[in-house]
């Protein structure tokens, strides 16, 4: 009905002026353009999603309309007015709102008390508990969670459902006029989804524009009017769902032409004995995990944020093992309860965030690339026995295997660039002859260039008859290496995709929008 | 009339507003299995004889008062560790003013004040200005102050007039004064935390200083106030002590490890260590368990070097049950 209003101004209704406006705003990082002259606009009374792959550009463009990053050039227009805010507080208190993806709330503090932070009422300095728990209580009411949520209810005894309930409180209770929400349903069961859309529904019938940022295209489908796609930091465009379908959605997040050179994919016949298997896997983040790995193959696994990519590696390296199923490596049933289990049996795992799981920063790269060896030797006497020949000998080996260039290998890790401490993580591994890698996002903050570098390597590797799990959120990073597509979601794998398969295979199976799934979609949004 | 479910509900809610924690069972505990070994092994005085139980939270008062100041710093999520010369400098510049003369009390107890205070602030300031760790920021001023002491005054300096005393040895009818003086420090202490818009600020600056700076608190000037009041409280125990002792000397704080001590006991009473969790109530059981300990080896004449282990058993204890619960919660 909103949207006939709008569509009709002649009706004569006040024509919707935008609550929000972006525009033409550019953002830069050091050596990534995040946002190139984005302009938008966001309306009262609507729902506005923000779609895109990772890396795309919407969390900066939430966090400059929400007054946590400045924008190198374009401007803010809060209901007309240019505004600028320096510090999220300012845009908090004109309206703009934003809850993060990682709460902020503090976990042993009272509903009421994380709700009026910093704004308790009281005289002279004192706390009013009465009254504070009281306006609790009204805010609360607001959002109806009055009878689900006690404002003297601990923030760490809540679910993940009722914080989001708190914040958005919280965000009321700054009489917000915008609400800005980053991935809001990426934690939260289907229940609890449905009662957060509820809500969102109630706010937007109050007039509150609110722009929600989602991977998921089924709620974005459910729940938004109008959708926004960003593609690598640029606006590919503006759709009104009701005009639109998933695909077409999907086709405008992913369509672009491949930038990159990737080696050549592996041929059939290189592929060798199957290295790794699981049947059944399972524990807290996944169900039901089948797959095979070979040797000599690379074995991309694509998903969503949160789809339990990471845990399957971490599952495989025995962070956090599967807790039921079996695991065989090189055709024996294994059990691999920790990372030294996993070592031992020849496994390398390339984590996803170099700095705090990969490498030591602090340590010198010889130290770094020693690190594996070590703890497979016996506690005492190995740094001594074969310290000095291992210094002399096979660092600089496996240095030049990986083109590690480095002035000399005691320079403390955190000096080198993105792409060398990739390295020295991989030398790592080589150092303690894993013959099955698990690379997880490899290229993550990495220049092209050295991206490059990277692929090339894993496939050396692969010629070496290593066989490769490589997780990767970037689309062409998959097609490019991938001999075979895993996709996951929701902690299972939703299928398996040969290579060559498109990125729009990829995403339709990775937002669930897959097969029978879209025909009812389809037929929903009324079009195609 | 009130009748006695409703009497008992609004006990309930008086106890939960109070927040008072489980580490009261475990000293309830600590002090019956105490008796129990002193009725069969020694005279049996703890149950029977009120002036032992009275002499236990006597000598809990010195760590007491610092200890409620050090709970705040700790709240902050950060960490006293000048405290132990706060009291000594306390306890000899106080005893050296009055030189025994209750005309110059006042400009002692004013001295020593402005002295806690400067001590708070220059905390507070390093650590938040200048952004050194809390750790080393007040153990380099804490080297500081005993430097300035032990290059002054070697021994016992000066002395306090017999008024004076009666801070440590007063009795108000059966009650010794210094217990009421602890009891004092602890409620305003509670009182502080629960009950002003500075505690409130302090748990969200100890819990997630980013949440807090992004919600308005002014997190500097709170974390700053926090260390004032801790000084202030070292301050006060540093009195009390030169009022039991007559004379003040540079070893009392050391000597009695308050620093060490001060924060043992806040974590003892469920006090995290990484700030934004715990309140003075705990504080105050963790105390009065370390001065049960003290009291029952008395009784029993047990080797005291023995007490220590026990110390140090019973944080490693408390600290651990804590995280059990933690993670239980969370599971």
């Amino acid at each position: 009905m909103l949207e006939e209003i709008r569509t009709t101004p002649a009706e004569g209704s006040a024509p919707s002026q935008p609550l929000l406006e972006v525009r033409n705003i550019t953002k830069r990082f050091p050596g990534v353009l995040a946002l190139n002259d984005v302009s938008l606009s966001f309306l009262p009374g609507e729902v506005h999603a923000l779609v895109g792959e990772n890396g795309a550009g919407k969390s900066t463009l939430m966090k400059i309309m929400a007054g946590a990053y400045i924008p190198d050039s374009g401007e803010i227009l809060l209901q007309g007015e240019r505004v600028s805010f320096n510090h999220p507080r300012e845009a908090q208190q004109k309206g703009v709102s934003i809850i993060y993806q990682e709460f902020n709330l503090l976990p042993e503090r009272t509903v009421a008390q994380n709700i009026f932070l910093a704004r308790e009422p009281g005289k002279f300095g004192t706390l009013n508990v009465a009254e504070l728990n009281n306006s609790a209580v009204s805010v609360l009411k607001e959002v109806e969670a009055d009878q689900l949520i006690s404002p003297t209810a601990m923030c760490h005894s809540l679910s993940v459902a009722e914080q989001q309930i708190v914040e958005i409180a919280k965000a009321i209770s700054f009489d917000s006029k915008v609400l800005i929400m980053d991935e809001p349903t990426a934690s939260l069961t289907s229940t609890e989804v449905k009662i957060l859309t509820d809500l969102i529904r109630k706010l937007k019938a109050r007039g509150m524009a609110v722009v929600f940022i989602s991977h998921r295209l089924i709620e974005v489908f459910d729940i938004a009017e109008k959708i926004s796609v960003l593609k690598d930091g640029q606006l590919v465009g503006t759709v009104m769902t009701r005009d639109t379908t998933p695909q077409e959605v999907v086709h405008m997040m992913v369509g672009r032409d491949l930038d990159h050179y990737f080696p050549p994919l592996g041929r059939t016949e290189d592929f060798g004995d199957v290295v790794l298997q699981v049947k059944n896997g399972s524990n807290e983040f996944l169900k039901n995990i089948n797959l095979e790995l070979r040797k000599g193959e690379v074995l991309c696994v694509a998903g969503l944020q949160g789809s339990g990519r990471t845990e399957l590696a971490q599952a495989l390296f025995g962070v956090i093992p599967f807790k039921s199923g079996t695991l065989e490596v090189n055709g024996k049933i294994r059990n691999i309860k920790s990372p030294p289990d996993a070592i031992r049996l020849k496994m390398g795992f390339v984590t996803e965030d170099r700095k705090t799981e990969g490498l030591l920063p602090m340590q010198p790269i010889r130290d770094n690339i020693l690190l594996t060896v070590r703890t497979l030797q016996p506690l005492l006497g190995s740094i001594f026995k074969d310290g000095i020949r291992n210094s002399r000998k096979l660092v600089p080996t496996l240095a030049e295997q990986v083109d590690l260039r480095a002035d000399t290998f005691d320079r403390e890790a955190q000096f080198l660039s993105g792409g060398n401490q990739q390295k020295v993580v991989l030398s790592k591994w080589l150092s303690s002859k894993a013959n099955i890698f698990i690379f997880d996002e490899p290229t993550r903050g990495i220049d092209v260039e050295a991206k490059a570098g990277i692929h090339d390597m894993i496939r050396a590797l692969t010629k070496e008859g290593i066989a490769v799990l490589m997780i990767s959120s970037e689309l062409p990073e998959i097609l490019g290496m991938g001999d075979r597509i895993l996709v996951m979601r929701d902690g299972q794998i939703a299928g398996e995709l040969p290579a060559k398969s498109t990125e729009q295979d990829i995403m339709l199976m990775a937002t669930g929008h897959s097969s029978s799934q879209d025909a009812k979609n389809n037929e929903s949004v009324g079009k195609e | 009339m009130t009748t006695l479910p409703a009497s008992e509900s609004s006990f309930k809610r008086i106890s939960r507003s109070l927040n008072i924690p489980p580490v009261f069972y475990f000293l309830i505990f600590v002090f019956l299995f105490s008796g129990i070994l002193d009725h069969y092994f020694a005279d049996g005085q703890m149950f029977s004889n009120p002036l032992i139980m009275l002499n236990i939270i006597v000598r809990s008062v010195a760590l007491g008062i610092v200890a409620v100041g050090q709970t705040l710093v700790l709240i902050g999520a950060s960490i006293d560790l000048s405290v132990a010369y706060t009291i000594s400098i306390t306890a000899v510049m106080s005893s050296y003013i009055m030189q025994g003369n209750t005309n110059n009390v006042p400009f002692a107890i004013a001295g020593v004040f402005v002295i806690g205070i400067a001590i708070g602030l220059t905390n507070g300031l390093i650590i938040t200005k200048l952004h050194v760790n809390p750790f080393i920021a007040t153990l380099g001023t804490s080297l500081l102050i005993k430097g300035i002491i032990n290059a002054t005054f070697s021994n016992y300096t000066g002395s306090v007039p017999q008024g004076f005393e009666y801070f440590g040895y007063g009795m108000i009818g059966p009650v010794p004064v210094s217990i009421i003086i602890l009891f004092l420090v602890v409620i305003i202490g509670w009182y502080m935390l629960a009950r002003t818009k500075f505690g409130a600020h302090l748990y969200g600056v100890g819990g997630n200083s980013e949440v807090a700076r992004l919600s308005g608190v002014r997190t500097d000037r709170v974390l700053i106030g926090a260390h004032i009041l801790c000084s202030v409280t070292a301050v006060l125990s540093g009195m009390f002590l030169v009022s039991l002792m007559r004379s003040g000397a540079p070893w009392v704080g050391p000597n009695g490890f308050y620093d060490l001590n001060s924060i043992a006991v806040a974590v003892i009473g469920g006090t995290a260590l990484s700030g934004g969790k715990g309140g003075v109530w705990g504080t105050l059981a963790g105390v009065l368990i370390f001065g049960v300990l003290s009291t029952a080896f008395n009784q029993l004449g047990v080797n005291p070097y023995l007490k220590i282990v026990f110390q140090g058993v019973i944080i490693v204890l408390a600290v651990a049950s804590y995280t059990i619960r933690s993670k239980k919660e969370a599971a």
